[in-house]
């Protein structure tokens, strides 16, 4: 193999960008649904471990990565539902009943998924999308698991779908006064339960791929915190999900910044380039921030905004 | 010191009692007369003990412990390094009863300590480079290992094995414990190849997998093809470099069955002998040292067996190396010794032995490392 040197720098960031971002992208895609409908979940970092631990677990059980898959969706709506049930009721806070639901998450993964941390799972396949290059470390690189390119998809779908469809409407009009939304006969907190239960799934999936494709195993310390940050990440893309999609791409890119610099001799300063996403996310909210109005695309109904 | 349960009249426990002073020797006593007398021996890990990694290794040294007749076991895993472990502490002593208690995570130190004062009947072993000193209880000790000498060996294995002698080190902070396992992996791939170089990525944490497997595909990129690590848990180091078809060379316990085809060989822990050693000398009334230490020689640490890419050239020279370690002749440490920065850090004829605490605090890397001490 050849050494690649400086080269070396942005395609670890571009591969970083595409083995590490599909996590962020489910996660925040799944946010964003739920948020646009006036909720907010902050418990889909419970759901992401979660996730990834039934995913893991059944895919070891079974020897089928996929059926890992949809049980770490299935898990990831049953958390999804207790959220949209308990916020149904009056004056619940949705805030509190997140952070409720993220240590109840973490610690159900933990507990169930002792047995699993040791055995070791059959992974997702992956394609090759560097065929055409002679050179491993880029068809290292371009090597895309197919949830990845399923949430490439998904992104533009979704915001397709919230501006041109029926059910999209719902959602929107439901997020932005349920007051109006009530009044043309929508059912509000079906809506919301729907949306948290949908979102629920979506974490429940890029739990999976943590734990079925990169890193590709399971044990309590794998998401170290990306649930939360995707949350935040919804924020940053202004409820927009194709933004989603490129946020997670630079969030994920940016975690391969500091290993990368390190492997080419840039031997300071890693503590600082680890911290390079949050750096990032605090300069563009304080550049697009406003004293005079909320945030472009925030929904009316949202506890934070409101 | 010893927990006594049923099967003892409360005369017998009374006397044992009067004992006082010579308790070791009175429960011995007691031991002997009853096979129902035990001991509870308590372990707490700072993380889940099928890790692949460090608490792996610990558990797997405490399970040793529970083949032994009469010893009974309690573990708790994932303690926090704070006041957390002081409690879990309190509830092996109080509630099961546990005269020997191993804390085996370097944060425990300042806890023990202070748990280790208010019960001087129990005895506490911590896992780490940390030292008595007059003053501390003397119920207090600690143990560690040279494990750089395994290093030493399996940069020699390294060395042999790599085509393009670029060897990848994934370390979590640049402590000194770790400098000393880069140095030696270093130091021994250079006596088999000159030209060979460590590159250093340090992830900034014990534990963050997605780090651990970025560093290892930037290393891989980089044209390196041998990749060891100091982390927690070296599962997904070994797993990546073996998916990025590498070689990889294991840490704390063997993960060969992780990576069949380019597991090299492994620096570990050899626990199970340390924990055995600790209650067979409780149990014959003997004391030991509040500090312990040792390398291969001492059968503190080994090498996993060599994995099939090594050849066998490798494996003689490697063998050669660690009889040289076995007989005590061999010093890792020797001057003249430059640092990557150029710097002399050894002078000529001057020689720097295993226990010489000198090396534990090391600041620096050797010759042939890429990468900086600075964080």
């Amino acid at each position: 193999m050849e050494a690649l040197g400086w080269w070396g720098v942005p395609l670890a960031v571009l591969g970083g960008a595409i083995r590490a971002s599909t996590p962020f992208l489910f996660v925040s895609l799944g946010e964003c649904l739920t948020e646009k409908s006036g909720r907010i979940n902050l418990g889909l970092e419970g759901t992401l471990v979660m996730g990834a631990m039934s995913g893991y677990g059944i895919a070891y059980l079974t020897g089928w990565p996929w059926l890992g898959v949809v049980v770490a969706g299935s898990s990831g709506m049953a958390l999804g539902a207790l959220h949209g049930v308990v916020c149904s009721r009056p004056r619940v806070n949705d805030i509190a009943v997140g952070i409720a639901l993220m240590l109840f998450g973490l610690g159900l993964a933990f507990y169930l998924g002792k047995p699993f941390i040791q055995p070791k799972a059959p992974r997702l396949p992956a394609i090759d999308l560097g065929w055409w290059s002679s050179s491993p470390q880029v068809r290292a690189a371009l090597e895309v698991n197919v949830l990845f390119i399923v949430g490439a998809v998904l992104a533009p779908a979704l915001l397709w779908a919230l501006n041109n469809t029926r059910w999209g409407l719902a959602v929107r009009a439901v997020g932005d006064s349920a007051d109006a939304a009530r009044a043309m006969g929508y059912p509000v907190n079906r809506v919301r339960l729907l949306s948290t239960v949908a979102g629920g799934f979506l974490a429940g999936i890029g739990g999976s791929f943590l734990s079925l494709y990169y890193p590709g195993s399971w044990n309590e310390a794998l998401s170290s915190g990306q649930g939360l940050m995707a949350v935040a990440l919804v924020i940053f893309a202004r409820w927009d999900p194709v933004l989603c999609f490129f946020a997670a791409l630079l969030f994920g890119g940016a975690g391969a910044l500091g290993p990368a610099l390190q492997s080419v001799g840039i031997t300071w300063g890693y503590y600082l380039f680890n911290a390079a996403p949050y750096v990032l996310t605090l300069l563009i909210m304080i550049a697009t921030s406003s004293t005079r109005r909320t945030l472009i695309g925030a929904p009316g109904e949202l506890s934070v905004t409101k | 010191m010893m927990s006594v349960q049923d099967g003892i009249s409360r005369r017998s426990v009374l006397k044992m009692m009067a004992a006082g002073a010579t308790g070791v020797a009175a429960s011995l006593e007691v031991s002997r007369a009853s096979a129902a007398a035990r001991l509870v021996v308590g372990a707490a890990y700072v993380g889940p003990k099928d890790d692949y990694g460090w608490n792996q290794g610990h558990a797997q040294g405490v399970a040793a412990l529970k083949q032994i007749d009469g010893v009974k076991v309690v573990e708790e895993e994932n303690v926090p390094e704070t006041i957390q472990i002081q409690k879990t502490m309190e509830s092996m002593i109080s509630l099961d009863g546990a005269g020997l208690v191993f804390a085996t995570s370097f944060g425990y130190w300042e806890h023990m300590l202070k748990v280790a004062a208010k019960h001087s009947k129990v005895q506490f072993l911590h896992a780490g480079p940390t030292v008595w000193k007059d003053g501390m209880p003397t119920n207090a000790g600690s143990y560690n290992g040279y494990i750089d000498e395994a290093q030493y060996i399996a940069g020699i294995v390294a060395g042999y094995t790599s085509k393009t002698g670029k060897l990848g080190f994934v370390g979590a902070k640049p402590y000194p414990a770790s400098l000393r396992n880069i140095n030696s992996f270093t130091l021994g791939a250079r006596t088999v190849n000159p030209k060979a170089t460590t590159q250093v990525i340090f992830t900034g944490d014990w534990v963050l997998p997605v780090k651990e497997a970025e560093a290892v595909n930037s290393l891989a990129d980089q044209g390196i093809d041998v990749v060891t690590c100091h982390v927690d848990s070296p599962k997904v180091v070994i797993e990546t470099a073996e998916k990025r078809g590498i070689f990889s060379s294991g840490y704390h316990v063997n993960q060969a069955t992780l990576a069949p085809r380019g597991y090299l060989t492994g620096a570990e822990w050899n626990w199970p002998k340390v924990y055995t050693d600790y209650v067979n000398w409780l149990r014959e009334g003997k004391t030991w040292p509040h500090l312990r230490r040792g390398g291969l020689k001492e059968g503190i640490v080994r090498n996993a067996s060599y994995g099939r890419p090594v050849s066998e050239p490798a494996r003689k020279h490697a063998d050669r190396a660690k009889a040289g370690f076995m007989d005590g002749t061999f010093v890792i440490y020797k001057g003249p010794m430059k640092d990557n920065t150029g710097k002399t850090v050894i002078a000529a004829g001057k020689s720097h032995g295993q226990i010489d605490v000198w090396l534990e605090s090391m600041d620096w890397l050797v010759e042939g490392v890429t990468g900086s001490t600075r964080s």
